[in-house]
Parts: C-alpha cells; structure tokens; sequence
C-alpha cells in the first residue's frame, strides 16, 4: 500500500465506524518491510523477509472505549470486524474520561523533514546485505584460538503509517532503520563468555560497516576469568550504552497511567529536587535523523521540545490524553521522542582513569524496580577498577538501591554520547553505589 | 477440539474480532481424501491440498532438503478493569502463513498475510533462496495426523461474550477491596486467546489444532501511613472460558491482598552469598533460568552454551531429576504438537543427577542425530521455530519442607518472582524476588522483597543439597523471551536448598 492507499483505507474505515454507530474513531494503517540475515561461523544461518499490514482502531461511543486491530484488510472482513468491535464496546462501562484529544492540541501539518527515512534502504541488493553481515563475521572468524563461535547479522527496516482521525488529524509518517550486530563466545577455564557489539543508523551510508566483529571479540576476550567482589558501596561508572537502562524506572514512573495507579514513585514530584543537579534530560522530538524523532505521537498530538529534568528538578510528566483528563494534568504525551541529556566534558576512558577504586558497569542481567517504591536492584557485569586501572572482570553481583535517592548520587555525565537511537545518555558516574556479590 | 463451522458469528461482544466469513468447503483437486476435521481447517484458511503441494514444491525448489508451512489464526482479547469498572478493551487478530525452507541448519524464512496462491508462492520463493541447488523433485503426500488433545474447551472464548467476563473481573475487585480497608487501588486484567493453526510440510504431514489460552491478573495497592506497596497475581490455562470460576478469583484475590499487605513489614534482608530456600512453585523460574535455556540445543550446537560439553555427565546430585514437558493437560506450556509439526513429550533433562538430553528441534535434532523433543516453537507465523520450554520442573527428592527449613542458619527463603534472565555462555543467571522471608536459625522471620538474586548455572545446579517432596506446577501466566520471540511457560518445584547464592 502506498500512502495515499493508506489514507483511502483509513478514511473508509473511519466512515464505516462512525455509520455503524461510533460517535469518535482514531485509524492508523501500518506497513513494515524488513529483512534480517544471520550468518554463523561464515555461513547463512538464517534469511528472513518480512510484510507486515495492519489496522488498528480506537472507538469511542456511548463514553466507551475500546481498541482493536487485525491484519484481516479485505473491505469485507474489515467492514465486520468494526461492526463487531463497536457492539462489544457497548457491553463495557461508561468512563466520561473516554474521547479524543482536544482538536487544539493536534498536529496541523505543515513540520520541516526531520530526516527520519533513507529511499536507499529499499533498494538495497540482498547480495549487499548479505556481504555486510559476512564482513562483520570476518573481523572475527579465526583471529583468536579461544573463539567458539562467531556470529554477525544485519537488519534493515522500513515502516510506514498513516493516522486519521474523526475529529480532523490528518497524518502519515515513515522511517527507516538498519543495524549490524556481532556476537562472539569464546573459551575459558570458567565458562564461555560471549559479547555482542552493535551499530545501527537511520541511514545507510551513515551506518557504521566496521570495527563490530572485532569489537565484539575484543569485549568478549575482556570478560574471561571473571570474579566478584566483596559487597560494599563503591564508586561506580556506567557505560553509555547501558547506562539508559538503569534510567527506565524513572522514565515508568513518570507516564500518566503509573502516575494515577499509583505504580510510580515519582507521585506528586513535580517541580522537586528527584536527582544530582548534574541530570538535565530533554524530551526533544525535532533532532534530524534521531531514531525517536517525530511531529506527531500516537495520538495525534502535536511534538512539543520539553524539559523533563532540569539540573535534577523534575519539570514534566508523561501524560496522555486519558490518563491527562482524569488526573486533572495538561496532557504532553504519553510517550517519550528523543531523551537527551545534558553532557559533561569526559568520556568512560578518562573517568575510569580518575577513580581510586571502583566498578565501571558494561552490562546489566536481570533485575526489576518496584514502582510504587522504588526499590530496585539489577545484575551488573563490568571491571574492578583500582587507582585508573582495570583489574579484573567482575560478575554476578548486583547494583541495588532506592531511585528517590539514587539519582542524588550522580556525581560526573560524560560527554560519550553514542549512535542514534532515542536515548542519548552518555556514560554516568555515580558515587557511592551499593552492590552486592561475596 | 474440533473446528466447527458457523453460518455466523452472533454478536458475542469482544470476541467479535474473530468473526470470519466461512468459505464455501474447498475441495481438493488432487482427489485426496481427506477427514472432516482438516477439510474444515483448510476451508477455514480457504487453501486447497493441491496449492499446499504447490507452496511446497516453491519452497523446496532450490534444494532444500525440508520445507513447512505453519498457517495461523489467531484472535486475542483483553479487557481491562480500572477504578471498580471493566471500562476498556483490546483485540487483535493475526492472520497468515509462515513458510520456511531448511537446508543442512540453514533456514530461509517468508511469510504472507495474504494466502492466495501467488502471495503464498513469492514468499515460498524467497524462503526457498537459503538453498543454491536444484530441487530432489520428490512428490509430496498427504498424511494426516489427528493429535491428542492436551487442552479440551467446554465454551471457547470465541463463544464468550465480554458480557460474560465482566461479572468475574468485578468480583475480584470487590474481593480485594473488600478484603484490606487499606487497599487504595485494584486492577483486574483478562485476556484470552484463540488460535487456530494448520501445518503442513514436506513430508506429508498434514495436522492441525486449536489452541486455547487464558490469563487473568489481579494487582492490589495498599497504602498505610504514607507508604505504598503494590503485588499482583496471575493464572493461567489453555481453557476454554469454564476456566472463570468465582473460586478461582476468591482465591487470587485473598492471596494477592494478603501479600501485599505482608510487604509493609518486609524490609532488604543483608546481602552478600547465603543459603537460599526456594518454596515449591514459582521457584521452577531457577531451572528456567539457570539451566532450561542453556539446555536449549540451539546454543549448545552452536557452541555457545556453558552445558556444550556435559552431556552424559554428572552436573547434580543423584536425587536431581528435571523434565521439560509438553503434555500436562491445560498446561500453559503444553503444545498437541510443536510448531513444527512434531508430537511433544515429557523430556528428561537431568536423569538422577546426569545431563540426558538437550530441548531439540528439527535442526538441532538432525545436528545431533537424535529425535525431536517437540520443543520446536515460535511467537507467531512471523518467527522462525527455534528450541524452546514448555513446562520445566523438577521431580520430587527425598527430603521434607520442614527439615530443609530447619537445616538453615542464616539464610532467605523465597517463593514469588517477576523476573529472571540469563547469560547462556557464562552460565551468570538471575531471579527477582518479590516476596520471601528471612530465614534465622532454622526459622522464617521477617518478610523480605524486591531483590535480586544471582548465580551461576553449573554452579547452582551442583549446589543444590536438598530436595523435599511438595513438587508444584506453578499456573502463572509466565511468558519466555529469546531472541525477540516470546512463548508461553510454565514452571515448577518442590522446595529445594541451594548451599549459596548472591542475594542484593
């Protein structure tokens, strides 16, 4: 389907919903085309091809609610299916919180390119993707007699959707993604410890074709002989690629639903200290060629650049449409775009230098955080350090703690920003960290 | 079950999603006969025998030594309960028809959500492409196979009216309400599950099945002096909708408002390497996690398992048994079939301490020169099959639940969990506890929650000193992630001891 397909279908589902008895309807039609390639030890492992269309729905009626999709597209099919999803709307109870977003808070058209979509990507020859995934396994195949198995493997992707509501949101947005990924195990008197490394870009000329293999056997021959340590608190630093992930209890307690559920420890926070005041975090949708970029999000609603923490004062919440009206809050979005912080001037390599003794945490395994009290702990992996030097691979031991006051122990941000995915988070120090392991 | 035709589908609320447009009965061109029971799952999917021979002959065209074509239907519903009302809804429907070529362990993989023979025939081409020869030119047969019916479905869900859920989602939240004047919130979530699935590969085989799932959640949030705790439960079937009963949700609503109200006096117990007691139940997540996925015979073929090289070796000791099985009747893990055709079974993995078998699929089981274990499952007709669990536990030991208690000094006991994961060349593996008890001088005390623990396969295998004889299958609704694909689970254990692990 191309857009103008997309919009004829949405355009004729939305009219059928609202015949058949739904007083409001939000329709987005989706593709994604991908194909992702695995070779092993320098052979095909595996080829995939993948067209994938879908429908879903939102229909209000009655101040009822309920969402539906299906890749069922023929006119029939689709006509009963909404027939059918709106009677069963009508079985549920009445939420006077239920109808779409306000029309003034809607995208109007009319946002700059945000660089989000490469019509390269779709021309590409499956021989080419081929011999990027053959190429990320060469960088490692056979230069180290303690490698078990090489692994290397190439994705592409390309979505396309169009969103129409009732109440006049006209929108259609398409992006493209690729990445390159290689995994090495490799022997040791203890295990087989293995490592991945991974590049990935909107773009195919911008997208990183080398160093993956070798980086990934280079990380995989850094993680043998590993030990723990004994459980203390220590200064610890956080590498950039894996330092996003210990943020995402943050993130969870902020969106509206956990907010009124009362799964969030970040409950009437707003405008309060919650970290150091070195963590300024941006929610900016408008950065070309970020993997989070966009004008519009799910619902509809307009991109809007927003605070989220400024120098470690909370400033926004997540809200939706929904969750928006029944907490009585001005609706943002329900979703994040790009996460940015603020950098510092350093990167991993100087920080570690800069610590007496410490951990520097590569990889996380495992682990949750309660969200209505924060409580969390999360298996790390990494090196001991002592006086700027690596000693030796740490594992099985865990980061724990409580986030209202973890963040407060943010003492250094990197400037290592890396990739472009949605979350630029460079790497993180943080004083005084719990972990446990003997 | 069998498929029955409908003329139609009555307004049946949610389940509506799943209403199709019955084809008139496709008949086969090539005269074969078939039983009323794959006539039907044909008609359902509107395909003849003659195009599946064809889609066949596509995907074995370049000299593949084996193709499948797994067709799949499948509708979900959930309905959601929020402030005392069931007051939204969620359906999907999944629609088409995965396709695979394999050739030696390489696979080549397509599918179409469009099943007219040329759409079904593009992506046979492009599954066939793993291949670079030309193609055995055997014919294909037809032999049906009718599987056993591990799940039976009195009223499937596709047949129940969200009208008729409701009812049960608004007693739970008056049970926990009810039950604690300091819960301040309850969430109720129902989702059910109809999937109606046709297999058909290059051997003949032609099956089918119907797959029926159910998971209902309860969360409860209580609030005491300005503090917050929240805990929720789960079960799960391949039911049909008998499954709801106000036992089950008085159960589920006692148990999930008298842990949480447990939480206000649990605290973070010292960490650092102790005895760990795991109640029996929920604590199979162990063999899942320190031990299930490195059983796994993709890693271990590929050599990237820490078990690669102990088969036929000791790795426990002799009162270790543990199986993978497929067949315990409404199991949420059990299958008829796996998605690659195959019969499942009750697979012994550690037999009396020693390392059995592997969990296989057809690409490991040609690898190693042995039979299938009919652990071959994928997420979807999207996903490739890849070897996965069904319902591993453990066998009972010859200890008791009291005796293993009392031989601790200090140490936790511990017996509901979020999550886990693993790291399957190293062996490091995790479990999160959301609720247990200290254990001090042979005794529980104080509650303890939120912690995690870490271990290393082999290791914590080796380790386990004491099994007693409580064996439980836990009926969560677990859900297994690899490699981007999720799979429904279960698990189960008596109560064991593990001399020590990293608790944080």
């Amino acid at each position: 389907m191309n857009t103008k397909e997309k919009y004829d279908l949405a355009d004729i589902a939305v009219e059928h919903a609202l015949k058949s008895g739904a007083e409001q309807v939000s329709v987005t039609i989706y593709d994604n085309r991908s194909t992702s390639i695995e070779i092993r030890d320098q052979k095909t492992d595996s080829l995939q091809e993948s067209n994938r269309n879908g429908l879903s729905i939102d229909i209000y009626t009655e101040k009822k609610y309920s969402s539906h999709s299906t890749n069922r597209l023929k006119k029939e099919d689709l006509f009963h299916f909404i027939e059918e999803a709106i009677a069963a709307t009508r079985f549920l109870a009445e939420d006077e919180f239920r109808s779409l977003p306000d029309p003034s808070l809607l995208y109007k058209g009319g946002g700059s390119s945000l660089e989000i979509f490469d019509d390269e990507v779709d021309a590409l020859e499956i021989n080419t993707k081929m011999s990027l995934a053959e190429k990320v396994v060469d960088e490692a195949f056979g230069k180290d007699n303690r490698i078990l198995s090489v692994s290397g493997s190439y994705s592409d992707n390309i979505s396309e959707s169009v969103m129409v509501t009732s109440n006049g949101f006209r929108g259609d947005s398409r992006r493209t993604g690729l990445s390159l990924y290689a995994e090495v195990s490799v022997q040791s008197e203890t295990g087989r410890p293995n490592a991945y490394w991974y590049e990935s870009d909107l773009f195919f000329k911008r997208l990183v074709k080398n160093g993956i293999g070798e980086k990934a056997l280079e990380r995989a021959l850094g993680k043998i002989n590993p030990k723990k340590i004994l459980s203390g608190k220590y200064n610890v630093v956080i590498e950039n690629r894996v330092a996003g992930n210990l943020l995402s209890p943050v993130y969870d307690s902020l969106t509206g639903s956990n907010l009124y559920n009362k799964q969030s420890f970040l409950i009437g926070k707003e405008g309060k200290p919650i970290a150091s005041p070195l963590m300024t975090i941006t929610d900016d949708p408008f950065i070309k060629s970020l993997s989070g970029s966009r004008l519009y999000d799910d619902e509809g609603l307009a991109a809007v650049k927003r605070p989220i923490i400024e120098k470690g004062v909370l400033r926004n919440y997540y809200i939706d449409n929904y969750y928006g009206k029944k907490l009585g809050m001005n609706p943002t979005s329900g979703t994040s775009s790009n996460i940015v912080m603020e950098p510092g001037t350093r990167g991993s390599d100087e920080m570690i230098k800069s610590m007496k003794k410490g951990v520097f945490i590569t990889g996380f395994i495992g682990g949750n955080c309660n969200g209505s009290t924060g409580d969390f702990s999360y298996g790390i992996e990494g090196f001991y350090i002592e006086d700027g030097k690596v000693i030796h691979p740490v594992n099985e031991m865990n980061i724990a703690g409580n986030m209202n006051n973890f963040w407060f122990g943010l003492s250094e941000v990197g400037n290592d920003f890396t990739g472009n995915g949605s979350v630029q988070i460079p790497s993180l120090m943080i004083t005084n960290a719990e972990l446990s392991g003997i | 079950m069998n498929y029955n035709r409908r003329e139609f589908i009555k307004i049946s609320g949610i389940t509506a999603a799943g209403t199709m447009i019955i084809p008139p009965f496709l008949n086969s061109c090539t005269g074969v006969k078939l039983s009323d029971n794959a006539g039907s799952y044909l008609g359902h999917f509107e395909v003849t025998t003659d195009v599946l021979q064809k889609v066949i002959a596509a995907a074995m065209d370049k000299g593949a030594d084996y193709a499948d074509l797994y067709f799949e239907h499948t509708i979900n519903n959930t309905s959601a309960l929020e402030d005392g009302k069931v007051n939204s809804a969620y359906s999907n429907v999944a629609y088409g028809v995965g396709i695979r070529a394999v050739k030696g362990d390489q696979t080549g993989y397509a599918y179409s959500e469009d099943l007219s023979a040329e759409a079904m025939l593009r992506a046979a081409r492009t599954a066939a492409s793993i291949a670079d020869s030309s193609p055995a030119g055997n014919s294909v047969n037809i032999s049906e196979y009718m599987a056993p019916g591990y799940y039976s479905v009195k009223t499937s869900w596709e047949d129940t009216s969200i009208k008729d859920k409701i009812p049960y989602m608004q007693r739970m939240n008056d049970k926990i309400f009810e039950a604690d004047n300091r819960v301040s919130k309850a969430n109720v979530y129902l989702m059910d599950t109809s999937s109606y699935i046709l297999f058909y590969n290059s051997e003949g085989l032609l099956t089918w099945d119907y797959r029926p799932m159910v998971v209902i959640a309860g969360i409860c949030i209580m609030e005491e002096n300005g503090r917050i705790e929240n805990f929720y439960v789960t079960r799960s079937s391949r039911m049909g909708s008998e499954f709801l009963t106000n036992e089950l949700v008085d159960e589920m609503s006692a148990e999930v408002v008298a842990r949480t109200a447990k939480l206000f006096s649990a605290s973070r117990p010292k960490t650092g390497e102790m005895e760990v007691v795991m109640g029996a139940g929920q604590s199979g997540i162990l063999l899942h996690e320190a031990m299930g996925h490195a059983f796994e015979a993709d890693f271990n073929r590929k050599n990237q398992s820490i078990f690669s090289d102990r088969m036929g070796k000791k790795i426990a000791e002799d009162f270790v048994t543990i199986v993978d099985d497929g067949t315990i009747p409404g199991n949420r893990g059990s299958l008829n079939f796996d998605d690659e055709g195959i019969p499942t079974e009750k697979t012994i993995l550690v037999k009396d301490g020693v390392l059995t078998s592997y969990l296989h699929d057809r690409i490991s089981a040609a690898y190693y020169k042995v039979r299938p274990t009919g652990n071959g499952r994928r997420q979807s007709f999207r996903h490739i099959p890849m070897p996965r669990m069904r319902s591993t536990y453990m066998e009972n030991g010859p200890h008791r639940k009291e005796e293993i208690i009392a031989s601790v000094k200090n140490g936790i006991y511990v017996d509901y969990f979020s999550n886990g994961e693993v790291n399957i060349g190293q062996g490091d593996f995790t479990f999160f506890v959301k609720f247990g008890y200290m254990i001090e001088n042979g005794k529980l005390t104080t509650p303890i929650k939120d912690i995690n623990v870490i271990g290393n396969g082999p290791q914590a295998l080796a380790d386990i000193v004491m099994v007693a004889d409580d064996l439980a299958i836990d009926n969560g609704g677990g859900t297994c992630g690899k490699n981007g694909q999720s799979a429904p689970v279960t698990m189960g254990m008596p109560t064991v001891k593990i001399r020590k692990l990293t608790v944080g």
